[in-house]
């Protein structure tokens, strides 16, 4: 890491002024100048060190900029801008998170800043909103699997294999496929939610994991860790930039882009319509949406090299029709209605008795 | 303010066809443009407010009762048809039979008025903007659950504005278009209206300054009354210069004569030693040169009378006046006093559109025959039959012969009366005036031993003025 990056990991108690204590931000880093112009708040949800390097990147041709990136759960992302919204008060300059059903009420709630250029008006519908909310990333959800454990003709290429590997009563794969726990997991329950608009084989395939005694649990990095030991063999709606990032270390894991359908989603990103310092946050879209801030995106693998080939955005083994991008639109406002998400909670909680 | 008056009374045709289509484009524009708007607004209020209550419905379908309770699992088809308004924020509350909020946002909250909530829409705001709402209601009989389930579904206002405005801009296209064609259409009219005029003017200006024919009044209605006009200024202006033709060589060939008499008396005077013989030589010149002069007078008195018969305004004349004046002159008694003259005049008035000096003038001329020609007594009056009316004078002579009055008619009609120098030019004034006024003159024997000259007009209609 670089010189200039001078903090690592900070405690909650290093900046109680800043934030309120009813939160806790997973992590904080300081990038920049040690003596900062300008201070520009950046909460994530993304690990910081997946998406640093890009912050490092853009402030290479911004001295005197200081970043402070903090690290959120997605939840807790979520409510502080939301409080900081109906407040009225000053927090993050830019939110970035993958929370985007989150992200898409915020916006609803009128809580950002709108803000067009050049850039932003080159992306594709489905990835703004309104001008307050564009998609950044492209990282799709796989299916993850061991390689050694699992052999090549049982290598899932889409969910309906993954249903027949799971039909036979001795399969031997009952209870070592994994999946996000979506009540804890906001990625989860999207992706799950995704699914269940998407298609009626999730249905099938939600019993189907149910009655298999398919475990859910915790968190992306976990998942595939336990797949690359052998404790599961398969895991199911994985996100691909963490799955790709771990194979970069250990190739002990394959990757399945299902061919049948693939999500892909886009982290959104927002200015909060309280953001301090909006000209450095409107510079940062702009540098992200830029041919060079892509590059360091791609690089991050937050733009899934997997979605793309030589001529550009098709998938190696699908078809362009089979990539589902999750659209930046109100109509994901239904996956956070309260009451929606309780009777899907319960279906799943049906058919997910429990580890 | 006289001056802006004086340019626009000679405010040309086209500019004045400019300003006014200008002026009806401006407000037409203007009312349509408002109509336009209020309909684009109409329309997509009407299309919108369809998403609204689609969307509501569907989640009010939605809704079902387990455990005796609500159970609503959001379609995602009613937010894609919300959605279908791309960049406007969704508002949605389901509030259940006891008023308290199921899902969604508590701030939505329902007019409490009871016409603030048309057909089930109300206008509201959501988080600081404009929005539209619909509220659908279900209800709900079952063991468990009975009461209403309320669906308000809402929408900020953008995508019906744009709508609205795009409505808008396309009937302004339109409207602009069609105006164009407006302008382009009246200067086409325009042009092919002013071209009979600027025909005639052409021919005006090109034509021969002592050329008074007629124009050619193969013209639109409206340029025809113009033409008509100028064509009757023309005759008039014609017939006036032929009239002073006429006048002028009457002239000179009626004075060539006495004029000549005058010299041959003249050069005998100066030749004739003998003083007795040079007296009656004198008092020859003295009778030609006083005779000379009456003809002079007449002369007057006929370019006068023709003059007058032109340019004179015709006005309601009672000929019992005319008589009365020319009687009462009395020249006549002290020229000739051995003559008896007498007035016959009735009580009601004899009136005719005429022009009073002239009337006058060929009546004195008229009288003047009569005394020089005629037998005493002389009788000058005025009498009205049916619906003609004269003015005339009655002598007790005979009157010429057959054959003269006979030619004498002749030479009226032919217009050459004056060209004859016996009887001087007393009827040719009066024939001039008969006919300026659109009457006649009369020579007739009414007796034995009368002759009347008279003239005789169209009665004017039963005048009160």
């Amino acid at each position: 890491m670089r010189a200039r990056l001078l903090i690592a990991a900070i405690a909650v108690f290093a900046c109680l002024g800043q934030v309120p204590p009813a939160h806790a931000q997973e992590m904080v880093r300081v990038f920049g100048a040690a003596a900062p112009a300008q201070v520009f708040v950046l909460r994530s949800t993304t690990d910081i060190s997946v998406f640093g390097p890009v912050v490092e990147e853009f402030l290479s041709t911004r001295p005197g900029l200081q970043v402070r990136y903090e690290q959120w759960g997605s939840n807790e992302l979520y409510r502080l801008s939301r409080q900081d919204c109906r407040e009225d008060r000053q927090g993050a300059d830019v939110v970035i998170s993958s929370g985007v059903h989150q992200m898409v009420k915020l916006v609803n709630e009128a809580c950002a800043w709108s803000y067009s250029s050049r850039l932003t008006a080159q992306l594709p519908a489905a990835l703004r909103w309104r001008d307050e909310l564009w998609g950044i990333t492209r990282e799709p959800a796989v299916m993850v699997y061991n390689r050694d454990l699992v052999p090549a003709e049982d290598i899932p290429q889409t969910r309906f294999d993954l249903l027949d590997l799971l039909r036979p009563s001795e399969t031997p794969y009952a209870g070592r496929v994994a999946t996000y726990d979506i009540e804890q997991s906001g990625l989860g329950y999207l992706f799950a939610f995704a699914d269940a608009q998407e298609a009626s084989t999730f249905g099938a395939l939600q019993e189907s994991l149910g009655r298999s005694g398919a475990v859910s649990t915790c968190c992306s990095a976990d998942i595939i860790q336990s797949v690359a030991e052998g404790d599961y063999l398969i895991a199911y709606n994985v996100l691909g930039s963490y799955a790709q990032g771990y194979q970069q270390r250990d190739d002990r894991i394959g990757i399945v882009l299902p061919s049948d359908y693939t999500l892909v989603l886009s982290r959104a990103l927002m200015i909060p319509k309280t953001a301090a310092n909006k000209a450095a946050a409107e510079q940062f879209l702009d540098y992200l949406l830029s041919p060079e801030g892509t590059l360091a995106l791609r690089t991050a693998l937050l733009i899934s090299p997997l979605l793309e080939t030589d001529e550009g955005n098709e998938g190696e083994v699908l078809s362009p029709t089979a990539l589902r991008p999750i659209s930046l639109s109100p109509a994901l406002m239904v996956a956070l209605d309260a009451l929606t998400r309780e009777t899907f909670l319960r279906r799943w909680r049906a058919t997910f008795p429990g580890p | 303010m006289t001056e802006l008056m004086r340019r626009l009374a000679t405010l040309s045709l086209s500019a004045r066809v400019a300003v006014g289509i200008a002026f009806l484009l401006i407000f037409g524009g203007l009312i349509v443009s408002i109509a336009a708007f209020a309909y684009g607004r109409e329309a997509a209020r009407s299309a919108y407010d369809r998403l609204l209550l689609g969307a509501a419905t569907d989640i009010a379908s939605a809704i079902s009762v387990r455990d005796g309770q609500p159970e609503i699992e959001l379609p995602v088809s009613a937010f894609e048809l919300l959605a279908l308004a791309p960049d406007d924020r969704i508002g949605y509350r389901i509030i259940g039979p006891d008023g308290s909020t199921l899902t969604g946002y508590d701030e939505l909250v329902l007019p409490t008025g009871r016409n603030a909530l048309r057909d089930g829409f109300f206008d509201g705001s959501f988080f600081g903007a404009p929005a539209r709402f619909a509220v659908v209601s279900r209800r709900f009989a079952e063991r468990t659950l009975n009461g209403t389930i309320q669906v308000v579904v809402g929408q900020t206002i953008e995508a019906r504005n744009a709508m609205a405005y795009d409505i808008t801009r396309k009937a302004l296209y339109v409207l602009a278009a069609s105006g164009l064609a407006m302008v382009l259409l009246s200067a086409v009219v325009v042009r092919s209206v002013l071209k009979p005029l600027e025909t005639m003017a052409g021919g005006l200006s090109a034509r021969d300054p002592h050329d008074l024919t007629p124009m050619d009044t193969a013209v639109p209605r409206e340029t025809a009354v113009m033409v008509n006009a100028l064509n009757g200024f023309m005759a008039r202006l014609d017939r006036q210069m032929n009239s002073m033709r006429h006048l002028i060589s009457d002239t000179a060939h009626q004075l060539r004569t006495p004029v000549a008499a005058l010299r041959a008396q003249a050069d005998l005077f100066t030749d004739e030693a003998d003083m007795a013989r040079k007296e009656k030589i004198v008092e020859r010149l003295q009778t030609r040169t006083a005779s000379l002069g009456r003809l002079l007078d007449q002369m007057l008195a006929q370019a006068l009378v023709i003059h007058r018969g032109d340019s004179a305004r015709r006005e309601a004349v009672d000929l019992r006046d005319i008589a009365l004046d020319v009687f009462e002159e009395g020249d006549h008694q002290v020229l000739n006093p051995e003559f008896d003259i007498q007035l016959e005049i009735g009580d009601a008035p004899v009136i005719v559109m005429a022009d009073e000096p002239s009337l006058k003038e060929a009546l004195k001329n008229l009288l003047n025959n009569a005394v020089k020609y005629g037998a005493s007594p002389v009788r000058i009056g005025a009498s009205r039959e049916g619906n003609r009316a004269g003015i005339w004078v009655e002598d007790a002579g005979t009157g010429p012969a057959d054959a003269v009055l006979a030619e004498l008619g002749g030479r009226f009609n032919k217009g050459t009366l004056s060209r004859q120098a016996s009887s001087g030019l007393g009827l040719a004034i009066a024939h001039s005036v008969a006919v300026s006024f659109g009457g006649e003159l009369a020579l007739e024997k009414t007796g034995d031993n009368t002759f009347r000259a008279s003239l005789m007009f169209a009665a004017a209609p039963e005048w009160t003025s």
